[in-house]
Order: structure tokens, then sequence, then C-alpha cells
């Protein structure tokens, strides 16, 4: 069936509110408004407002509301807006949710979905628009996944809802309105596993999120020149599926890294070390990353295009570490 | 809830009076154990402040759930946790009631619904909000006691929360432990408005101030708020004015009060205060005195026993409980998993 990212998250939304009634959705503006990005439109009406809570714009108490009520055995689902607006609970994130199992000698358990959009593209400028999923995969106790196509919006929240610990999930903005097909049966799905989205031999390049769709069309641009890229979705941001991305180097002995996020310090700093730690000898060229321009992301189209990964420097730097040919 | 509350039984004044001593001399023998290096990390101690876990804890039933803070000795014993475990979780001992990862700070027991034990002022009260959320949710007619200091109450989670349970009509009985400092701060130097009660207002929660250091005082209030949240009428914010006699912690060399306050409070030590009101009802004859503090005695002896022989958790299990042993993965096949998100392309 022809379906949009958006529809496929509210799909599984309604799947896990219809099959446990332990699930409830809670956030600013999930309920009557129908969601900021409309993915809980027509909840409300089908679920009622027990189970599709509209919240005050609290942050840092709903989230700690969703911790509370999922160490007492339910399974919330809680839309934080944007993850920019995620740094109002982090104290919840990463101080609670992150560490109540271990503080309590396992006796206390977390099964907490926390939803958020991420991402720039939309001109919406700096407090809207950066991606700190980096942050999150840097914290023990938390799991952060990242969707980037349909099956995965469909079929990435039932598995968060069944993972005993809080799983972050990261919908990049702009792939609500993603379109393309899915099986009618389209269900559940792992969330441990990195995803090969494109094989190729001549160099890997590794993204997740709202670059998977850019990387490709750097693929098939460099196909055309005749390099093959093998693109691999990294789907799981904590814990990372390093065995795929090992795999995938020594494979095509090659790597760029793709991400939305900041170079310093960054998620893709952590897959560039783990190359260098697990695959260093398997490589004919110095690992290459394409992330944002170190900047907060500025209003203008052309201005934010320019701070962003796009198709062409993903390519450029593709065949950049493909000519360095040791 | 106003004037003097009516003499307590026999029985119940001396168990009143054991649960104060029991905390007093448990927390008296671990500050000597930090001075010889036994526990190590922060020490924050309740004494002075006994009446109000003692007296609030009598409100609630064994199925309610409470918050508490890095302050929460006293609850943890008065809630029943084994003064051994707890004992044994300040060394940090495979014993402890949180297997040592926590310390003194983050006392947990799942069996007696104690969740922790949170080190982040103004941290459990977003927790204590859910818990109640869950109750509601399902119908339970329990009650989620959170404790909290007056520090908390500058915290923004503090108004959050106190909104979100009034909106929401959620069983949380919010129990401000207002000590007067918010660590060596004054309350007059972090608040604006000194009456408490009027926050509690400005949210349309039910409010009482009570006199911390009354432990039947602290009772009659507390059992008044409890019965007001389990009744669902919503949240109930209860102030409970007391005061800490030790420093912070043990690193707080006490420069931002004079010794003649702590000295003046000293005289209205919740343990004599007690022990003066069942004299005057001769209530208490010398060997009921002496048989709780042997008891108190006893058990402080076996606590420190009990943690000394506990054993420590090996290095080897370091990465215990991070996240749970053994994840499930969703509902389907890690290779069904595979085909299915490699049959879309974005």
């Amino acid at each position: 069936m022809k379906t949009t990212y958006r529809d496929a998250i509210r799909a599984a939304l309604r799947e896990a509110l219809q099959k446990d009634p332990r699930v409830f959705l809670m956030g600013e503006d999930v309920g009557r408004y129908g969601g900021t990005y409309a993915v809980s439109r027509g909840l409300l009406e089908e679920f009622g407002p027990e189970r599709i809570r509209d919240t005050p714009l609290s942050e840092s108490t709903f989230v700690g509301a969703g911790i509370g009520a999922a160490m007492a055995g339910m399974r919330p689902i809680v839309e934080v807006m944007t993850v920019n607006f995620s740094l109002l609970c982090l104290d919840q994130i990463v101080n609670n949710a992150a560490t109540l199992r271990h503080m309590s000698g396992g006796q206390v358990s977390v099964p907490l979905v926390v939803r958020m959009a991420t991402g720039a593209g939309r001109q919406v400028a700096a407090q809207h628009s950066h991606s700190w999923e980096g942050w999150y995969a840097h914290v023990p106790g938390l799991k952060v996944v990242a969707p980037a196509t349909l099956a995965d919006a469909r079929g990435m929240l039932w598995s968060a809802l069944q993972d005993p610990d809080p799983v972050l999930v990261f919908e990049h903005a702009t792939l609500y309105g993603l379109e393309g097909e899915l099986p009618d049966d389209a269900g559940a799905v792992d969330i441990a596993r990195a995803a090969v989205r494109r094989p190729g031999r001549d160099v890997s390049l590794v993204t997740y999120g709202g670059t998977l769709g850019k990387t490709l069309q750097a693929a098939e641009a460099l196909a055309k020149e005749g390099i093959e890229a093998e693109v691999l979705d990294l789907r799981v941001l904590r814990p990372l599926d390093t065995a795929a991305i090992l795999a995938s180097v020594a494979k095509t002995r090659r790597a760029v890294i793709v991400d939305e996020g900041w170079r310093s310090g960054s998620l893709s700093a952590e897959v560039s070390a783990r190359i260098m730690e697990g695959a260093f000898y398997d490589l004919d060229a110095p690992v290459a990353r394409v992330c944002s321009a170190e900047v907060p992301i500025p209003y203008p189209r052309h201005l934010e295009e320019a701070a962003l990964p796009q198709p062409a420097a993903i390519a450029e730097a593709a065949r950049n570490v493909v000519r360095a040919h040791g | 809830m106003t004037g003097p509350t009516p003499s307590p039984t026999k029985e119940h004044g001396l168990h009143l009076l054991r649960e104060m001593i029991r905390i007093r001399r448990f927390e008296e023998k671990c500050a000597e154990l930090y001075g010889s290096g036994k526990i190590r990390g922060f020490l924050h101690l309740y004494i002075g402040e006994e009446a109000v876990a003692v007296g609030a804890l009598q409100a609630l039933r064994p199925d309610d759930a409470i918050v508490a803070t890095y302050r929460e000795h006293g609850q943890a014993l008065v809630r029943g946790i084994p003064a051994t475990s707890i004992m044994a979780e300040m060394y940090g001992k495979s014993g402890g009631c949180s297997r040592g990862r926590g310390g003194s700070m983050h006392l947990f027991d799942a069996a007696t619904r104690f969740y922790g034990g949170n080190a982040i002022v103004g941290g459990g009260l977003p927790l204590a909000v859910g818990l109640a959320l869950a109750d509601q949710l399902r119908g339970e007619r329990r009650v989620t006691a959170c404790f909290f200091g007056d520090g908390a109450v500058a915290e923004g989670e503090f108004h959050e929360s106190l909104n979100l349970a009034a909106l929401w009509r959620l069983p949380v009985l919010f129990l401000c432990e207002n000590n007067l400092y918010a660590m060596g701060t004054a309350i007059e130097r972090h608040q604006a408005q000194l009456d408490l009660m009027l926050k509690a207002r400005g949210y349309r929660v039910a409010g009482e101030s009570v006199d911390g250091m009354d432990v039947l005082a602290v009772q009659a209030a507390a059992e008044h708020a409890v019965a007001h949240v389990r009744a669902g009428e919503g949240p109930f914010f209860l102030e409970a004015k007391t005061y800490r006699f030790r420093a912070h912690s043990a690193y707080d060399p006490e420069l931002y009060r004079p010794k003649e306050e702590v000295e003046r409070w000293k005289k209205r030590d919740p343990i004599e205060l007690l022990l003066a009101r069942l004299r005057e009802s001769r209530l208490l004859e010398p060997a009921d005195l002496e048989r709780i503090e042997a008891e108190a005695a006893r058990e402080v002896a076996e606590a420190v026993a009990f943690a000394e022989a506990s054993p420590w958790e090996p290095v080897e299990d370091l990465l215990r409980d991070v996240s749970a042993e053994a994840p499930r993965a969703g509902g389907a096949t890690p290779a069904a998993a595979t085909a299915a998100v490699a049959g879309a392309t974005p």
C-alpha cells in the first residue's frame, strides 16, 4: 500500500494502543491539535483523552511522569515536540530514565518510549533545527533509534515498546512527508542492527535518519561514474551495530560517515573511532566525514543548505577517498 | 488541622518513639562510620527531622509508593527496608538494598514500593506524578508520597509537577520538608514568597503547614492529607517545618548559619518533644526507653555486622544492570526484520 512516514508512525501508534492496554501517548498537542507533525491526528477520537493525553508545556515533568508510569508497569509513549525542546527534560532522561535500573541494583525498569522530531531543512532556524541524538547516544542505559525508512517508521515503535529499557526514537522532521510503498502486513522490525540499503564494493557510506536519502542520491551519482558505494543505515545509534560497520568496511576498504550532527565530539567521531579500532588494517584511505557546518543552523535557505550535508558533498567526499588509493 | 493533637495510646506513642530513635541511632552510627572511612561519598543526615518521616509514613499503606530525596535514610528505615541492607548499601556492598550501586543517596526497594533516593533536587517530583498517573489509569486507590526539601520549591519541576498533578487530579502527596536551607542558602535568600501554601494554592492544590518537630502533629496532618488524596480529590501539599541539626553533608563547614540558631532548634528536638509528651501523659516508664534504646542499639549493631560481612560485588559484574540482561527483539525474527527493512527505500 502507498503510505507516508507520518502515516506509518500513526499506524504503529494505533497498533500499539490497540494491542496493549498499558500503552498511552502523552505530549504537547498530541490530542486536539493532532500532533505538531500531524502524526497523532485522529487518535484522540479513537482512543479517548485517557490514552491520548495533551500535556502542559512542561517537558521535564511530562517526561518524568512517563518514567514514573513506566516504573509502575505502564508502557508510555511520550512525544517531545522536537529534540531541541528535549533539553528541558534532559535531566529526566539522563539522570532518571538512564540510571534508575542501575542505581536500584536492577530493581527498577523503565520501559519508556520517547519520540522526538530532529534535524534541519525547513528554515526554522537555530532553536528548531539541531540534531542532538548523538548526545543521547553517548549515554549508557538508553537505547537510541532513528527510523529512516517507511518500514522502520512502521516497525520500530512496537519493538521499542517491548524493550524493558528506555528507547528514544528520533524522527527526522523532513521525513514525515516521505511517500512510498509498504506491505499491508508490515509490522515490527528489529531495533538491534544496521541495514545495508544499497550494496557496493568501492566505498562504505555510513549514515542514518534524515541523511539516508541524500546519501542514496550521492550513491546514484557515484554509480554513474563507475563508483559502487555501499550505503549502510545505522538505524540504531546506541548500541551501535559495530559488526555491520566493520563488515562493510572490510569489504570496501573505505568509509565516509554522513551525519547531520556537528563533527566535533560527535556520533560520526564515534563511528570513525570504531573503524580505526576495528578495521585499521583493512583501510585503503583515511576515514572521511560529511557533517553539518559548525554553526547554529541559520534561517536563510541558501545558508541552511550550505550548512547541511548535501548529496554533492557526500559524493565528493566518496570520490576523494576512492582516489586516495593507498 | 490545628490545635493540639490528642494523646496517643501508649502502644502507638512508643512505636513513634521507637521509630525516631531507630533513625537517630542508625545515623549517629553512619556519621561514625563515615569518620572511619567505611562509608564514603556523600552522607546527608536526617537527624533533627525524624518526626517528618515517622509521622508521615504512619498515614501510608503498604501498597502506596514513596519517592524520596538523597536525605532518605529515615524514610527507608520506617518504610521497612531492613537496616542491614540499608547499611550494606552505605558501605557499597552487594548485600545493599540497591546492591551497592547507589549508596547513601540511592536507596531503592521494589518490595515496599520505595522508588529512591533521588539526588537531583526536584527530580523526583515528576516521577511521583507518573507513578500516580499509572495508578489513576489502572483505577488503583493508591497514594504516591513524594518527599522533597524547600530547595526543590525553587526548581521548575516543582511548579510543573504541582500544576500537572492538579490538572489531572493525580493521587500525589507532595511533602515538603522545609528545613529552612537549600544546602547553605537560607529560604529567605532563595524564595521571594516564604508562604509556601500560597504556591500550592496558586496551582489549586490543597495544602497544610505543620510543625515538623511534632511527630503527632505530622501524623495527624499526613492522615488528613492522605485521606484527601486517596478519596480522589487530587494532590495535596503538606509542608513540614523542620530543621536539620547536622551539617548538610560531611563536607559542610556550616558557615552559613549561627550556632545559636542550631542550639535553639535543638531545644525542639522531635525525640525530646515526644518524650516530654509521653511522660506528661504518663505513657512512658524508664524501662520503656531503656528497652527501645537497647533494641535500636542491637539493630544498628546487626546492620553494621551484616554490612561488614557482606561481600563486594565482583568487578567482573561492573556492567551489570545498565540495560536489561536480555532485551527482547521485536515481533519479527532478525532475518525477517532485516528483509522487512531492506524492502523499503526512502
